[in-house]
């Protein structure tokens, strides 16, 4: 009899929180296999469910700080049943940003720096690391992926070290750094000749006829509840409080709803206090229908075709996107774009500010930080949190030929100080060819 | 005239689990009408009760979204491959 009790304590104990997948458009549920759309009804997105008075009896903010340094200190809000797949995924710092914050005339703002998130130096390794946890769940021996780079890497690298069969597909014009650091890992990667729009509508159809986990497809439920932790990391590094602002990208969307739902669920669980907080947007100009949308007042989203450096965010027909306008029209954000020249210029200041390079999506972010500020969007008082999805070393072609050349000298003492002198005393684009 | 169809994985239930189907139609309109026909019940599914495709659904013809090119009522010709793809996917 006790050992009967002693049993059923622990099932309570290790029972799933998640329970069902749920159609976000109408309500539709379905069990927790690998599938991706409401199939039955209108093919709305499924999305998990979860038991939240079950996560509220078994979570404290005192039993998160006492679990791994990873996302996996918050295994009881994700989909995942047993052991994780653990490469130390996230509690990438979240910094406090007093140079940039000055420069722009803001009095507190926070990076969340994920582009030293491990192990491939993108939020997608806490995306992937949920997705290949569920898929091997779900029996999937081969993973799969559309990517514009980032994802590829990282589905690439943990699907190495879970010793899963991996195959990926990118756009066929990735910058050289994304691909490379894809191949590494040794996976098949199919290079389509075509922008990522076309690669996705690809793996679709390749997902419908290969019994493969696609993450970001048939896993799309499990990979996307990944980016919660985004939202859950920051809460508790402002010390258990929500931030008043939050500047994302917007690629598919999916990031920025989920930073939102990771929030509301702290919330209805009792680990913070309640708070509006607003959500901005960040795209490029070159690809941008969610920004279009929210500037014509529209809630659809018209797809575009990407022509933009900011290939990570290139997407031109975003799953997400009416999800994305509406949480920054309900939270009183705003979503905007800029140029290829402003998105160079926001790598530039992110570097020179606070020491983090990042790839063309931070540079996007920071761009859109700056021009929602000088427009009075965002109030200097307002605790800030401008999340960088990703790290500069990648997309080094973005930046080549904006930043300036070394001094070269010779190796003596005076041809330094006559390139020191040349060097304080030019103005610094002047200098940038000299050969000293 | 003969258009080429393809139909995704939690639609092939209405098809036989056929991964392609074959059909005819000026435009999407009316190649949906000639899919119906062979798959009953398959056009309540892509359109709502107005008859408009839902909006998590993307069709393509010959790999061009519709929505580039006339909608529903974009024209199709002999030999064209209409792709159905749920949209819900990326990121």
């Amino acid at each position: 009899m006790t050992q009967a009790i002693d049993k059923l304590q622990t099932n309570l104990s290790t029972q799933p929180a998640f329970t069902a997948l749920r159609c976000r458009e109408c309500g539709e549920t379905y069990e927790l296999g690998a599938k991706h759309v409401c199939e039955d009804v209108c093919f709305g997105p499924l999305e998990v469910i979860y038991d939240y008075d079950l996560i509220r009896q078994r979570v404290s903010r005192a039993s998160i700080e006492a679990g791994p340094k990873s996302i996996w200190r918050y295994k009881d809000f994700l989909p995942v049943a047993n052991d994780p797949i653990d490469v130390g995924t996230g509690m990438t710092p979240l910094l406090k940003a007093n140079r940039l914050a000055r420069r722009l005339g803001l009095k507190s703002l926070y990076i969340k720096n994920d582009a030293v998130n491990m192990p491939t130096l993108s939020f997608k390794d806490r995306v992937v690391s949920i997705a290949l946890t569920r898929a091997r769940e779900l029996g999937f021996t081969t993973v799969s992926c559309a990517s514009t780079g980032n994802l590829a890497n990282s589905t690439a690298a943990i699907a190495a070290h879970a010793g899963l069969d991996c195959c990926v597909f990118i756009p066929s014009d990735l910058e050289a750094g994304k691909v490379l650091g894809t191949l590494i890992y040794a996976p098949t990667v199919m290079a389509v000749k075509g922008n990522y729009d076309q690669v996705n509508r690809l793996c679709s159809e390749v997902a419908n006829t290969h019994g493969w986990g696609f993450v970001n497809i048939n896993l799309r439920p499990y990979y996307s509840e990944g980016s919660k932790t985004l939202g859950y990391e920051v809460a508790e590094q402002l010390g258990w409080k929500l931030p008043d602002h939050i500047v994302a990208p917007l690629a598919s969307g999916s990031l920025f709803t989920k930073i939102y739902k990771g929030f509301q669920e702290f919330v209805k669980t009792g680990l913070v206090e309640d708070k509006a907080v607003r959500f901005s947007g960040a795209q490029a100009e070159g690809c941008s229908p969610i920004s279009q949308a929210f500037k014509e007042g529209r809630d659809f989203v018209s797809p575009v075709k990407p022509n933009t450096i900011a290939k990570s965010i290139a997407i031109g027909n975003p799953a997400d996107g009416i999800y994305a306008l509406d949480i920054a029209r309900k939270t009183n954000g705003n979503i905007e774009d800029v140029t290829d020249a402003e998105i160079v210029d926001g790598i530039k200041l992110l570097a020179e500010t606070e020491g983090i390079f990042t790839e063309t999506a931070g540079g996007t972010t920071i761009a859109v930080l700056k021009k929602l500020v000088e427009a009075g969007k965002i109030d200097p008082d307002e605790t800030t949190v401008a999340y960088i999805t990703g790290n500069g070393l990648k997309t080094q072609e973005a930046v080549q030929g904006y930043i300036g050349e070394p001094l070269t000298i010779e190796p003596k003492l005076d041809s330094f100080e006559r390139a020191l002198e040349r060097a304080r005393t030019l103005e610094r684009l002047d200098w940038q060819q000299v050969l000293v | 005239m003969s258009i080429k169809v393809l139909i995704p994985t939690p639609l092939q239930k209405f098809t036989n689990n056929q991964a392609t189907v074959e059909c005819a139609g000026n435009t999407i309109v009316e190649l949906l009408e000639s899919l119906d026909g062979q798959c009953p019940g398959i056009k309540a599914r892509l359109c709502d009760e107005q008859g408009d495709l839902r909006r998590f659904v993307n069709f393509y013809v010959n790999s061009e979204d519709i929505r580039f090119l006339d909608g529903k009522e974009t024209s199709l010709a002999d030999g064209d491959e209409v792709s159905i793809v749920p949209a819900v996917a990326g990121g």
